[in-house]
């Protein structure tokens, strides 16, 4: 037993070896390429890759193919990552960290633009060769970093407010509610009625999730205040974000939003507004075309989001296409984003997969708006959207947004303390 | 005790590999022939070596160098991340006692914690099926075949099911007549995450004591029986006995597997909710990040204890892994047995 321990130890000690010179092998070229330039030249022409979420409306290959039939020596090939976010951010984190040119235009979330940008995965992009001044202010916005366009927009997204325009009718609430209170007290009057038996006020997305994230933004947003200032340094411990805290919390004590909305993500609460269950709904646009379908279909409408004092403002969601630092054709692919940003891509975009548009003059588009009747609640729904906290640790930001809501929500902690802690943390986490 | 000596035939057809390393024979001849045949083994299992190195060691090592290094940092001035990851030392492991320890050790109980009750229900539970699968009745294929239908389905999608299951309005709530909000934070979570790996791995240890339970002769039984022994003296004295090696390498599996679990909490409860989350999901969590360093230096920290826990087992409870390097201590039935069922159960989980 003793010989054949010994041989154990000699063989795993040449094993330690070999690993380590493969280690240095594999070391050896840590510290070489340092700053990339600072003013990327766009140069090269060929065959590259457009590289984003899997795409089940088949859009997306439509449009590149229209792009390859014109420009056959330059083709685009659609890389298709997981439909799952979190899954698409790391795929194109570690192309980025092995430093691969497997991926050329990058479809990125527009929360993602800051880390992008400061590890420089993402180039500068040339602001003055895309149309910025026709799209919506906030969206442009959620491409800059450090007041450099880093990634253009292609779709937009915002939060609207789905109400039950029958039973609010019935119940005499002649105005739809731009306020919290007007729209708790529309619910008081409209719970009356002998069909809203049952039924609750009001849900959004409060599991603890990116989509708590959001509904805290908007509500902090929606009562004057910010979570991050506009130097871009956390101010979240004020009078104004503890209003909008607040109004979840105190919509939690008091039973306008039900108890298992904690639970919520956007499904949930779509199908508690679709099987009758909810007279508010905080959603995204895409729930429009599925309410339609369901025994709610002409039975509701859609309104901006309400606030404290007037109308409330949106988070916004989306996507913007950037350029990896480590690819190659880089003239090719600056063209191709041109392209794939233009306002005919977006209005195809728009028709085919009513993905929102960045485009403003789509919105007002008459043929469009019959399509898509909740185009113009949109609209000002984007306009009067804050992107959220635009910081390079934003996994880390959002993590510490959806722990101290999450505890406010469930009353482990008062509003106040979960802002001072929030502030806390999000301090430490730009500090690093 | 019950003697547990088994007939010489049936050591035979369990054990008989044993006689076959005879003692080095004394004479240059034969010398030589073994050094040679050793360069022969040696050149044969090379390249299995060589695999191993690349794809167990080579990452080992690199994550025990890469737990060496910090977080990037953020340069104020341009804006800009820096390049190169700064060489911290052990300053990775020493943050564990500081402030940034309360996460990890919250993962380390949660781990612990989902380690011990799993593996406790499991280990019962699945006993009691091994048993009922090991009865002769009509109709038992059946019985085996849908014994082991939680085992087949993909933790991903066990986790979706169980999510619905648990869902606000979903049959949990329904069944017991009261709402639990199962997914939010508290000690509900955890009920949830342990019923659903309990539901899913308890076939595995059922399948592996079937397999010990198929070993043991029916002699041992008839003469327990002509001695008056009752059903429950079979059990303790003969059953759990000669059963004893494969439901400890069934549970030492399940040990290693409960301790880097990691889709079931984070599909059915969600990402960074303090009353699931494990160590492996801390490690993605950090990794998910970018801070490769910590990532790492938790996931080194997990292998550690995992190989911790392994060795304890060797040790303390004799669970004979290595058939090979059985101690000449122990009595030569007894080991023949053991080794004899241990290769069997071995057998079922890959096939």
């Amino acid at each position: 037993m003793n010989a054949r321990t010994s041989r154990v130890l000699q063989c795993s000690a040449v094993l330690v070896a070999a690993g380590l010179v493969l280690t240095a092998c594999g070391s050896s070229d840590d510290s070489s390429s340092s700053g990339a330039s600072k003013s990327p030249s766009f140069s090269g022409r060929g065959p590259i890759t457009y590289a984003a979420a899997k795409d089940s409306s088949g859009v997306v290959q439509k449009v590149i193919d229209s792009w390859n039939e014109q420009h056959p020596k330059e083709k685009v090939t659609f890389v298709q990552l997981p439909a799952d976010v979190n899954q698409q951010r790391q795929q194109m984190i570690q192309n980025a960290e092995t430093k691969s040119d497997a991926y050329t235009v990058l479809s990125l979330d527009v929360v993602w633009t800051s880390e992008f940008a400061a590890h420089q995965w993402i180039d500068q992009l040339p602001a003055a060769q895309f149309p910025l001044d026709k799209m919506l202010k906030p969206t442009v916005q959620t491409g800059q970093y450090r007041d450099n366009l880093y990634a253009v927009p292609q779709s937009s997204d915002g939060g609207v407010l789905y109400y039950r325009s029958d039973l609010l009718k019935k119940a005499g609430v002649a105005a739809t509610p731009t306020t919290w209170a007007e729209m708790k007290a529309a619910c008081a009057k409209v719970e009356k009625l002998p069909e809203a038996k049952g039924m609750d006020c009001y849900a959004g997305q409060f599991q603890k999730y990116e989509g708590l994230t959001v509904n805290f933004a908007e509500a902090v947003n929606s009562a004057g205040g910010v979570i991050t200032d506009a130097d871009g340094k956390p101010n979240v411990d004020t009078p104004e974000a503890k209003k909008g805290l607040d109004f979840l919390v105190d919509s939690f004590k008091d039973g306008t939003i039900p108890k298992e909305a904690i639970t919520y993500q956007e499904e949930e609460g779509r199908q508690a507004f679709q099987s009758g269950k909810l007279v508010f709904l905080r959603n995204w646009p895409y729930v429009y075309s599925l309410a339609e379908k369901s025994k709610v279909a002409g039975k509701f409408e859609v309104a901006p989001l309400p606030g404290l004092t007037g109308a409330g403002s949106s988070s916004l969601g989306g996507h913007n296409v950037a350029l990896s630092s480590f690819a190659e054709n880089k003239a090719t692919a600056l063209d191709f984003m041109k392209f794939f940003t233009s306002q005919d891509t977006a209005t195809t975009f728009l028709k085919d997969a009513s993905m929102a548009p960045p485009y403003e003059a789509l919105y007002d588009d008459q043929a469009l708006v019959k399509q898509y009747p909740y185009l113009p609640v949109l609209k000002k729904s984007i306009l009067n959207a804050v992107p959220r906290p635009r910081v390079v640790q934003y996994g880390d930001a959002s993590s510490a947004i959806q722990q101290e809501a999450y505890a406010a929500l469930n009353g482990d902690k008062s509003s106040a303390q979960a802002l001072k802690d929030l502030q806390d943390e999000l301090q430490k986490s730009a500090a690093q | 005790m019950v003697d547990t000596k088994i007939p010489p035939g049936a050591a035979d057809r369990t054990g008989s590999h044993t006689g076959k390393s005879p003692a080095p024979v004394k004479g240059s001849k034969r010398t030589w022939a073994t050094a040679a045949s050793g360069r022969t083994a040696a050149l044969l299992v090379s390249p299995t070596l060589l695999v191993l190195t690349v794809v167990v060691l080579y990452p080992t090592l690199m994550a025990l160098k890469e737990s060496l290094y910090g977080t990037k940092g953020l340069d104020p001035q341009t804006g800009f991340i820096s390049d190169t990851e700064p060489f911290v030392g052990l300053q990775n492991y020493a943050d564990i006692f500081g402030d940034a320890g309360d996460r990890f050790w919250n993962a380390f109980w949660n781990t612990t914690f989902f380690t011990v009750t799993t593996v406790g229900l499991e280990t019962l539970i699945g006993v009691a099926m091994a048993l009922i699968m090991h009865r002769a009745f009509s109709g038992r294929a059946l019985i085996r075949a849908s014994i082991l239908i939680p085992w087949a389905v993909p933790t991903a999608i066990s986790g979706l099911l169980w999510r619905w299951i648990f869902n606000s309005d979903g049959i949990a709530n329904a069944l017991i007549g009261h709402q639990v909000l199962w997914t939010t934070e508290g000690f509900h979570a955890k009920v949830a995450v342990i019923i659903a790996e309990v539901w899913k791995t308890s076939p595995f240890i059922g399948l592996l004591v079937l397999a010990g339970l198929q070993v043991i002769p029916k002699e041992v039984y008839e003469a327990a029986r002509l001695d008056g022994a009752g059903p429950l003296a079979q059990f303790w004295r003969i059953t759990l006995p000669l059963v004893k090696p494969a439901l400890l390498v069934a549970v030492l599996f399940r040990c290693l597997d409960a301790l880097r679990m990691f889709d079931l909490p984070y599909l059915l409860i969600g990402a960074q909710k303090n009353s699931v989350e494990t160590l492996s999901m801390l490690a993605q969590n950090e990794a998910s990040n970018v801070r490769f360093g910590p990532a790492a230096a938790y996931a080194v920290l997990l292998f550690v204890y995992v190989f911790l826990i392994a060795l304890g087992f060797v040790r303390l409870l004799g669970a004979d892994l290595v058939g090979d390097v059985g101690g000449p201590a122990r009595t030569k039935g007894k080991s023949r047995l053991r080794r004899g069922s241990i290769r069997n159960s071995a057998e079922v989980p890959t096939a």
